[in-house]
C-alpha cells in the first residue's frame, strides 16, 4: 500500500468513530500535562470501548491519530490490560471471581454453572450477543465472596441458583440490582465512566447500601462503647522548619 | 455466640473507618459536618518540612504491604530542584484477600483526597493522581464525585484555601492489571505504557512520574495523614506498636462467622481478630491463613498468637502485608488453594523478566499435574527449584510474591501434596478441568 493509500485508510478508520467521542479525546488529553499526552491513552482506550464496545481496528487507529502513536504502540498497550478487549463485547459482561477464597467458598461452582447455562467459556460471547462472560481474578470484595460482577458493578455472595437468577433477568431484558454499587448501566455506558466521566444518571452516585461486612467491625466497636482514644484536634504541630526559615 | 472479651473489643480503634458509619459520608456536606478539611487548613498554615517531620514522628508506614516509613519517603523528594514533584496514590488494590481500599474510597472519598492535598503539599507537588483499579467502579465514581465537589469547594484548583498553594487531582482509571499496583509499574501504566516496573535505582524519588520526583503512597498510606495531622504524632501512637504505630484496616475473609473489615489497634492477633469476627464458621477448624494477602507466606493454628505488626510477623517467617487475613479451615486444601493463586500470578505476570513469566508458567503446571492425581515425587523438588530461581531474580516483588504460597504450603503442608501424589486423596481437578483451564 502507498503511503497516501495509507494515509485515506487511516483517515477513513478514524472517521467512523463519531464527533463527541473526538471531542471527549481533546478533553481527555486536555487532563494530562502539556508533553505528556501520552498518559492520556488509557482512558482514550475506554472512550474507544464506549463507543464500539472493543478495541477495534479503528479505534487502534484512532488512539494513534490522537497521540501521534502508531498502531503497534496502540495495540501494544491495549493487548496488555484485561479490561480491554479483543472481540466485540456484549451490553452485558458478567465476571466471576476464582481466585483462591472466592474459589472455595463456591465461586468455581457458580462459574461452572453459569458457563453451561450459557454455553460459552471464558471471554466468550453467547449466541445471541446477549452475554460475555469470563472468570476473574481477586476482585477485592472477599469478605463478600464469593462474589460476581455485572458491568464491574458487585453481586456478593452469590451461589449457582442466585447466580443464575441474574442471568435469566439480564436475558429477559430486566436489570436486576447489584447488592452493592449503583444500578446497572450497559457496557459502554461503562467504559465512558471508565474513561474519566461523571455517571450523568440522577442519583447514581448515592447508590447501594453499605454491606454488613463493611461496617462489622464498626457495629462492633459501636455496640460495646469501644472507640479510638480520643484526641484535640488543635493539637500544635512542632514548627522547627519555620523557626529555621526565618532565622 | 459468645461475646468477645473486654480486652478484645479494646484493640478496636476505628480511625480511617469511621465515618463509614455515617449515612452519605461520601458527600462534601456531611464530610465537612465530621470536621472534614480542618485537617487541610490546619496543614495549610504550617511549613511543609514541619508537616514531613510530624508525619516521622507519628511512625506512619506504607500500608500497601511493604511499610516502608512514610515520612522518610517523602522526605527523600529533593528540594529547591527545578523539576515538578509528583505525588501518585496507588489505588489499585488487588492483592488477592485485600479489600480495605475500595470501602474506603466509596464510603469516604474526601478523607483521601484531603490527605492527598495535605501530601502534596508537604512534598511541594502542584500535580497528583489518583491511579484507581479499573473494576472499581463504584469506589472511583464516588472519588470523581469527590474531586468535583472539592474543586467547587475551594479544595482543590488555584489558591487554594487562600494559602497560595495550587494543586491539579485527576482520577486515572486502570485497566485491569495487577502488576500495576507495584508502583514502577504504576508510574509506567499512568504514562500510556504496558505496566511493567522499572529498574531500580533511580527511585521514584528522584525520577519517577515523567522522569521527575514523585511520591507513590497507597489510600490507606495518605487517608492517615489528615488523622495525624488534627491529632498529632504522640495520639497515632498511642495505638499500634512502637514500630508499628497506629491503627490498621485489618480485612478478614473466609471460614469465619463474620468476614468483614476491622480496624485495630497494629499487633492484634489472629486468635483476637477471629474473637471480634464471631469465631469460626461452625465445623471449621482454623487450619492456614495468610496474614497478609496471597504474596505473604502461609501460617497456620500455630501462629494464632503472632501479634500482627511488621516485626512480629516477619519474625514468624512471613510479612504484615496489607493485613488482608484471608481464614481457611480443615475444609480447605492448601494445594488446591496455593494451585489457584499460581494460576492468578501466571496470568498477572506481566511477562518482562524470565523467572516469573517462565517459573510460574510451569509451576502452575505442576500443580494441574498434582491435583490431577499424576504428579510425582519429583514434582516437589521442581516446585522449590523453580521457586529458588524466582525469589530474589525476579525483577520485582510480584515474582517473589508468587513463591510465597508454595514455600510456605510445602513447609507445612508437605503430607498433603504427598497424599495427591501418592493416591491417597482423591483428584481434585478432572482432565475435564484441565482442558478448561486458561
Amino acid at each position: 500500500m502507498s503511503e497516501r493509500e495509507e494515509r485515506a485508510k487511516r483517515a477513513a478508520a478514524v472517521a467512523a468513530l463519531s464527533e463527541q467521542t473526538h471531542e471527549r479525546a481533546k478533553e481527555i488529553i486536555a487532563r494530562y500535562p502539556i508533553g505528556r499526552e501520552r498518559s492520556a491513552l488509557l482512558p482514550l482506550l475506554h472512550l474507544v470501548q464506549s463507543e464500539e464496545g472493543y478495541i477495534s481496528p479503528a479505534g487502534v487507529e484512532f488512539c494513534a491519530e490522537q497521540l501521534g502513536l502508531t498502531k503497534a504502540q496502540v495495540s501494544a498497550v491495549a493487548s496488555f490490560y484485561t479490561m480491554f478487549k479483543r472481540r466485540p463485547t456484549a451490553d452485558w459482561l458478567i465476571s466471576v471471581c476464582t481466585n483462591t477464597m472466592c474459589n472455595v467458598l463456591g465461586g468455581q461452582a457458580v462459574y461452572d454453572a453459569l458457563s453451561e447455562r450459557l454455553g460459552v467459556g471464558h471471554d466468550e460471547t453467547t449466541a445471541d450477543g446477549a452475554i460475555t462472560f469470563e472468570h476473574a481474578e481477586c476482585l477485592a470484595a472477599c469478605d463478600y465472596g464469593p462474589v460476581m460482577t455485572v458491568n464491574y458493578e458487585f453481586f456478593d455472595r452469590v451461589d449457582p441458583s442466585t447466580a443464575l437468577g441474574v442471568v435469566e433477568q439480564l436475558l429477559a431484558g430486566e436489570r436486576p440490582m447489584p447488592t452493592r454499587g449503583a444500578r446497572l448501566c450497559t457496557l459502554k455506558e461503562m467504559s465512558l465512566q471508565l474513561a474519566g466521566y461523571a455517571d450523568e444518571r440522577a442519583g447514581a452516585v448515592g447508590d447501594g447500601p453499605v454491606g454488613d461486612p463493611t461496617l462489622r467491625g464498626l457495629r462492633l466497636a459501636q455496640q460495646y462503647g469501644v472507640s479510638a482514644p480520643g484526641f484535640d484536634p488543635d493539637t500544635p504541630i512542632a514548627r522547627s522548619a519555620e523557626q529555621k526559615d526565618k532565622t | 455466640m459468645t461475646a468477645p472479651s473486654r480486652e478484645t473489643l479494646a484493640k478496636l480503634t476505628p480511625v480511617l473507618t469511621k465515618r463509614w458509619l455515617s449515612p452519605d459520608a461520601w458527600r462534601l456536606d456531611v464530610y465537612e459536618r465530621l470536621d472534614g478539611y480542618a485537617a487541610l487548613r490546619k496543614a495549610l498554615a504550617t511549613h511543609p518540612d514541619d508537616l514531613i517531620q510530624l508525619v516521622k514522628d507519628s511512625g506512619l508506614r506504607g500500608r500497601g504491604g511493604a511499610g516502608f516509613p512514610t515520612g522518610m519517603k517523602w522526605a527523600f523528594i529533593p528540594q529547591n530542584d527545578t523539576k515538578p514533584h509528583y505525588l501518585v496514590v496507588n489505588a489499585d488494590e488487588g492483592e488477592p484477600g485485600t479489600c480495605k481500599d475500595l470501602p474506603l474510597m466509596t464510603h469516604d472519598p474526601h478523607e483521601l483526597i484531603e490527605g492527598a492535598i495535605i501530601a502534596a503539599y508537604a512534598i511541594r507537588a502542584n500535580r497528583a493522581y489518583i491511579y484507581v483499579r479499573g473494576e472499581a467502579v463504584h469506589a472511583a465514581r464516588r472519588l470523581r464525585n469527590a474531586v468535583a465537589e472539592a474543586y467547587a469547594a475551594g479544595y482543590l484548583g488555584e489558591n487554594i484555601l487562600g494559602s497560595g498553594f495550587d494543586l491539579d487531582l485527576v482520577v486515572h482509571g486502570g485497566a485491569g492489571a495487577y502488576i500495576c499496583g507495584e508502583e514502577t509499574a504504576l508510574l509506567d501504566s499512568l504514562e500510556g505504557f504496558r505496566g511493567q516496573p522499572r529498574l531500580r535505582p533511580p527511585f521514584p524519588a528522584t525520577h519517577g512520574l515523567y522522569a521527575s520526583p514523585t511520591v507513590v503512597n497507597n489510600v490507606g498510606t495518605i487517608a492517615s495523614v489528615p488523622h495525624i495531622v488534627l491529632g498529632g504524632p504522640a495520639w497515632w501512637r498511642t495505638m499500634g506498636t512502637e514500630k508499628s504505630s497506629g491503627p490498621m484496616i485489618y480485612s478478614l475473609s473466609g471460614r469465619i462467622a463474620h468476614p468483614g473489615q476491622y480496624e485495630c489497634s497494629m499487633g492484634i492477633t489472629l486468635r483476637e481478630l477471629i474473637e471480634l469476627a464471631g469465631g469460626m464458621l461452625p465445623g471449621h477448624d482454623l487450619r492456614f491463613w495468610t496474614p497478609g494477602g496471597s504474596s505473604t507466606p502461609l501460617l497456620t493454628a500455630e501462629h494464632l498468637d503472632v501479634p500482627l505488626d511488621f516485626e512480629s510477623v516477619a519474625a514468624a517467617g512471613s510479612m504484615l502485608g496489607t493485613t488482608a487475613t484471608q481464614i481457611f479451615s480443615d475444609q480447605d486444601c492448601p494445594v488446591y488453594a496455593t494451585y489457584r493463586w499460581l494460576e492468578f500470578y501466571h496470568h498477572e505476570s506481566c511477562g518482562k523478566c524470565t523467572p516469573c513469566r517462565e517459573g510460574n508458567y510451569w509451576m502452575a503446571l505442576v500443580y494441574r499435574r498434582i491435583l490431577s492425581g499424576q504428579g510425582t515425587l519429583e514434582d516437589l523438588d521442581t516446585l522449590l527449584d523453580t521457586c529458588d530461581n524466582i525469589l530474589g531474580r525476579a525483577f520485582c516483588a510480584l515474582g517473589d510474591g508468587a513463591t510465597s504460597p508454595v514455600t510456605s504450603s510445602l513447609q507445612y503442608f508437605k503430607q498433603d501434596y504427598l497424599d495427591y501424589i501418592e493416591g491417597r486423596t482423591a483428584p481434585m481437578l478432572s482432565d475435564k478441568a484441565l482442558v478448561g483451564a486458561h
